[in-house]
């Protein structure tokens, strides 16, 4: 009894996620004249390819596509190897910096990008970083960065401070107890934040319409949401498409991680 | 317990050993925490503080305007703004509901991820997807399930309601995608968090006779506590300075209906212009969420002392 409540809620939450996914799958598999017959079925009574050809012909999706993967690829790989020391510093000692850089953290979560978005974009604009890929790409650094670190000193903290104290006392050395022993329980850690930061840039919007203004140096959400412009009922499959495409090498991304997060390691170091 | 003990290391040292050994930590953490800290003074630090100045200012787009203090001039106007206000109402409005019915939805959802169920892969797989889906075609996803004449809702419902043009429905309609999307930040952290409970607890409280609410209430919940704070916060913050999603889903319309903050600052700085009202704007919600999170922050203190 107990169990089929468990699993009727499960299949509400799965409903309730799953539902506008089919749908935009759907919609990208239907035929213009489908779309504009005003009686929408969940399948679709033609499936075409069609849209996802006309997708790749109208825009550069392919181009903007790759600009998106090298930003956020390596805005992710920066954020992590600048943040990691940091965090290690900030969730085992305690002095005045750190306390300073804890609450730096916090702050710039709360402060609203376009307090951020004005003024860095005149600095961009010094540095003439405006309109380029390294610009774009060191603004997401800054924007991660924080939660990056917040992250990554829970993930140090969550490590008992006893485990490294032991390897020491064992007669390893501090470098080898971080690396031996600290280090491997970091992991799903370091790999939850590189995933977290790849996909905050993959997603940013906001930042990629202030500092990338020429069409060529588009990101794909910026492709998309010109895509989107004079918008009829016949355009919904195309757009539907690119949509779908858009999703897949973040989605590909997100799989790959996924299963190295899975491995629970610090289920048995803290029973040891 | 252990984990979230914070009290610093050596307390119970004598202080002379006390004071040098934190002057060497005090060293190394420097060294440390050196290379994160350039770029973040270079290129959010100094923007921000560089932000927060241009607030007192008329600063204006374009390269060769002039730029003069106007003290509190900015703030004295957006306190006679009725559209600031309305904006204002209508985000803390979409920020806490979105927020509540989030944290709510993702601790069944992590609750039930933690179980050994049949279809918790795929569940888990799926309650990912929203994450790695950008804001902007998550936007776009809902247009098409909202569509009046396209869209699948009203054809499930039987329904003919134009949702996101409609004055009543548009703002519930928006939350509704704003919790869908931010359900997996939430989920995954809270499942973290629940991963990280030791079992022997939970063994220990079956032992003693407690049942399984009263072990969720009195083991798992406490446990849980410091990331439920987090994450509810960080939840609150994000949704109150969310753009994208909403500037893709509706641009602030039916009539600013949905015109939350930052689509309100937004059109100030990009599309009239008024990079110092803006700015003003960006600060008159920092004090406000500040203010929010200072409340809600004590109080959970306080109950966990």
């Amino acid at each position: 009894m107990r169990t089929a409540l468990k699993y009727l809620a499960l299949l509400g939450y799965l409903v309730f996620l799953a539902f506008p996914l089919v749908w935009l799958l759907s919609t990208a598999l239907k035929t213009p004249q489908e779309m504009a017959n005003l009686d929408p079925t969940w399948i679709p009574r033609h499936p075409t390819l069609a849209n996802f050809a006309d997708a790749f012909g109208e825009q550069d999706i392919v181009g903007s596509a790759a600009r998106s993967l090298v930003v956020a690829l390596a805005s992710a790989v920066i954020t992590v190897l600048v943040a990691l020391p940091a965090a290690y510093a900030l969730a085992r000692y305690r002095s005045t910096l750190n306390k300073i850089a804890i609450g730096w953290v916090l702050v710039s979560q709360v402060f609203p990008v376009i307090l951020i978005i004005i003024p860095l974009f005149m600095v961009l604009r010094r540095l003439e970083l405006v309109n380029t890929l390294p610009g774009l790409a060191l603004v997401h650094v800054t924007f991660t960065l924080p939660f990056a670190l917040w992250m990554l000193q829970g993930y140090v903290r969550a490590v008992p401070r006893e485990l490294e104290e032991a390897a020491s006392v064992d007669g390893a050395g501090r470098l080898r107890a971080l690396a031996s022993v600290v280090a491997p329980l970091l992991v799903p850690g370091v790999v939850a934040t590189l995933l977290f930061a790849f996909i905050s840039s993959w997603n940013e919007f906001l930042f990629a319409l202030v500092v990338l203004k020429d069409p060529e140096v588009a990101t794909l959400p910026l492709t998309l949401v010109k895509f989107t412009g004079p918008e009829g009922v016949v355009r919904l499959g195309p757009l539907a498409a690119a949509s779908l495409l858009a999703t897949i090498p973040s989605l590909v991304f997100f799989a790959i991680i996924q299963r190295r997060l899975r491995s629970g390691l610090m289920a048995g170091a803290v029973k040891g | 317990m252990t984990l979230t003990d914070v009290r610093p290391a050596g307390t119970r040292r004598g202080p002379a050993r006390n004071r040098s050994r934190n002057r060497a930590q005090n060293r190394e953490t420097l060294v440390l925490l050196l290379p994160a800290l350039i770029p973040v003074l270079v290129l959010s630090v100094g923007p921000l503080v560089y932000g927060i100045m241009l607030a007192f200012t008329d600063a204006r787009s374009g390269r060769n305007t002039e730029t003069s203090f106007v003290g509190l001039a900015n703030f004295g106007e957006l306190l006679t703004d009725g559209d600031f206000w309305e904006s204002f109402r209508i985000g803390m409005v979409w920020a806490v509901s979105v927020t509540v019915l989030q944290f709510l939805a993702s601790l069944g959802l992590a609750l039930l991820l933690d179980q050994d169920l049949r279809l918790r892969g795929f569940a888990r797989v799926l309650a990912l997807v929203p994450w790695a889906m950008p804001p902007v075609v998550i936007g776009l996803m809902w247009r098409l399930v909202y569509h009046p004449d396209a869209g699948i809702l009203n054809a499930v419902l039987g329904t003919d309601v134009d949702w996101l043009n409609d004055f009543s429905v548009a703002l519930p309609a928006v939350i509704v995608v704003g919790v869908w999307m931010g359900m997996p930040q939430t989920t995954v952290v809270l499942l973290a968090g629940l991963q990280n409970v030791p079992k022997e607890l939970h063994e220990a409280a079956g032992v003693d006779g407690a049942g399984v609410w009263r072990r969720f209430w009195n083991v798992t919940l406490p446990q849980l506590r410091p990331v439920i704070v987090a994450i509810t916060s960080l939840d609150f913050v994000w949704n109150i300075n969310q753009f994208s999603l909403v500037y893709v889903l509706t641009q602030g319309g039916p009539g600013g209906r949905t015109r939350l903050p930052m689509l309100f600052a937004y059109e100030e700085a990009f599309r009239y212009g008024f990079f110092g009202y803006a700015a003003t704007l960006g600060v008159a919600i920092t004090i406000v969420v500040l203010a929010v999170l200072g409340v809600y922050l004590w109080r959970q203190m306080r109950e966990a002392d």
